[in-house]
């Protein structure tokens, strides 16, 4: 009985019909998935690692202090640090620079900076137009995290308790 | 002399201008339906709903270069796109748009068709070969393969609807099918229809026939080393062969022209109104968004089994089915013969 029924399904299509009726339904009841990029964008964990900033104390002052332990544990050797004693006898960095290209986004940096400095934004979507971007000073990293400063506090406060 | 000339020109125009628009806003519909049966949107963002992708599209590929391999042979290589679409466009020539509207209404019109679909595959061949590359070749093997065995399930298929039409005019073989739609002939030749639309399917190359393509083990197949217009030409043509399909299909299969109510009490008068091109249209578009689902349902047949589809079932279906029919007519069974 068994080949008769199977050579009967071939015939009556049973199989390509029943396949037929899925997409068709997936075409007539099912929402699409895709997200409109531009305008909309997937939901975001606090722990999103995207592009670096530098972040400074509510009174402004930069938290940075050339410790060089993420210049250290960098596995990509992306991060560049100089450093002098300022008058106020606190060391400072004169230069703190990151190759975009380099960095891998792992977030070594961020678990080793011991001031929370270094941190990772959840922007996702950057681009540069000459090579030479591609290195980010410290100006530019510290004015990220002025910008973001916002965010960048809550998404800390919000991943504090499983730390 | 002249006018005459210049009223043919004016149909030939009639027909493919309204056929060269459907086919870029098939590749439209493509898109979007596949799409939306993958769960995705498609095409949406050139003009209203994506409207005018296919405008873009075109204008891309009309402003890309024409890459010709330095191996390939120069002549051939240019001339193989003009040999598909030359008679994609040419079988629509005896297509029956309604009563005696076709560009030409010959007797042998059904042996016209199936010489212009066989034709087309010489494009192909020439394609392949002339751009000496693996891949085109493998293609190219393939498709020539594919045709020579289909072409013979979908003669067979021709030869029912030409037994049960009496004649091989297309226009004869709609008239032959007058009536509400049980009266057409997709009902006393349902295997031959369902084997001539399987086949016409392998025919134009789509999937789950896809295998002279098969961008997933050779690329593109015969046109890897087309582009810019060249390659959109074969396009057209494949896109021109596939409407042509659907619409063979319709015409001989489920009544052409005819109105699906056509002679009833009381739905038959009250759609008398709608033109038959319209019901032609709507029988069309309903095979042409049947190769869109195909190919967004089945995976791409396997070489042997579609050697297999074609030579061990489609012939055999067809074959018997020739048998039982001359019995049915001879019996005069129905309201078909």
């Amino acid at each position: 009985m068994r080949p008769l029924s199977d050579y009967l399904n071939s015939f009556l299509f049973v199989e390509l019909l029943r396949a037929m009726r899925m997409t068709a339904r997936h075409m007539l009841f099912r929402r699409s998935i895709t997200l409109e990029f531009p305008e909309e964008r997937t939901p975001k964990s606090p722990r999103f690692r995207g592009h670096l900033a530098l972040r400074r104390y509510p009174n402004g002052e930069e938290r940075c202090i050339a410790c060089k332990l993420c210049e250290a544990v960098c596995p990509a050797l992306a991060i560049t640090i100089d450093s002098y004693e300022r008058s106020d006898g606190t060391r400072r960095t004169t230069r703190y620079d990151i190759d975009l290209f380099k960095c891998i986004y792992c977030g070594f940096c961020e678990e080793s900076c011991p001031v929370d400095s270094i941190v990772l934004t959840r922007l996702d979507t950057f681009h540069m137009e000459q090579n030479e971007e591609r290195v980010v000073n410290k100006d530019q990293l510290l004015a990220m995290g002025d910008k973001y400063e916002s965010q960048l506090a809550a998404d800390r406060a919000a991943d504090a308790p499983y730390r | 002399m002249f006018e005459t000339l210049f009223w043919h020109a004016a149909k030939i125009w009639a027909v493919l201008i309204p056929l060269f628009l459907a086919v870029a806003y098939l590749t439209y519909t493509e898109r979007r339906v596949i799409g939306h049966m993958q769960d995705r949107r498609g095409p949406n963002r050139v003009g209203p709903r994506g409207l005018l992708q296919p405008i873009a599209d075109a204008l891309k590929l009309l402003f890309k270069e024409i890459v010709i391999p330095t191996y390939a042979n120069r002549a051939l290589f240019l001339i193989a796109p003009t040999m598909t679409i030359m008679p994609a466009l040419a079988a629509w020539a005896v297509i029956p748009f309604g009563d005696g509207m076709a560009i030409a209404d010959i007797n042998a019109g059904l042996l016209y068709i199936l010489a212009m679909t066989s034709l087309g595959v010489y494009g192909l061949l020439i394609a392949g070969w002339a751009s000496n590359s693996k891949y085109a070749v493998i293609g190219t093997l393939r498709a020539a393969a594919q045709v020579i065995s289909y072409e013979i399930a979908m003669g067979f298929a021709l030869v029912g609807v030409l037994m049960a039409a009496g004649t091989m005019n297309l226009g004869g073989i709609v008239e032959a099918q007058r009536g509400p739609f049980w009266e057409w002939f997709w009902l006393p030749l349902l295997p031959l229809f369902l084997t001539y639309w399987i086949a016409g399917v392998a025919e134009t190359n789509r999937a789950p026939f896809d295998i002279a393509e098969g961008e997933s083990e050779i690329v593109a197949g015969f046109h890897v080393e087309y582009s810019g217009m060249a390659f959109a030409v074969f396009f057209l043509a494949e896109y021109a062969n596939m409407l042509l399909i659907s619409f063979l299909a319709a015409t001989l299969f489920l009544g052409g022209w005819h109105s699906p109510v056509e002679g009833l009490p009381v739905l038959g008068p009250a759609l008398a109104w709608v033109p038959g091109t319209i019901w032609l249209i709507l029988k069309a578009a309903f095979f042409a968004f049947c190769y869109l689902w195909f190919r967004a349902t089945f995976p791409r047949y396997r070489y042997d089994q579609l050697m297999r589809l074609g030579w061990k079932v489609l012939i055999p279906v067809t074959v018997v089915w020739l048998v039982v029919l001359t019995g049915l007519i001879y019996g005069g069974v129905g309201p078909w013969f």
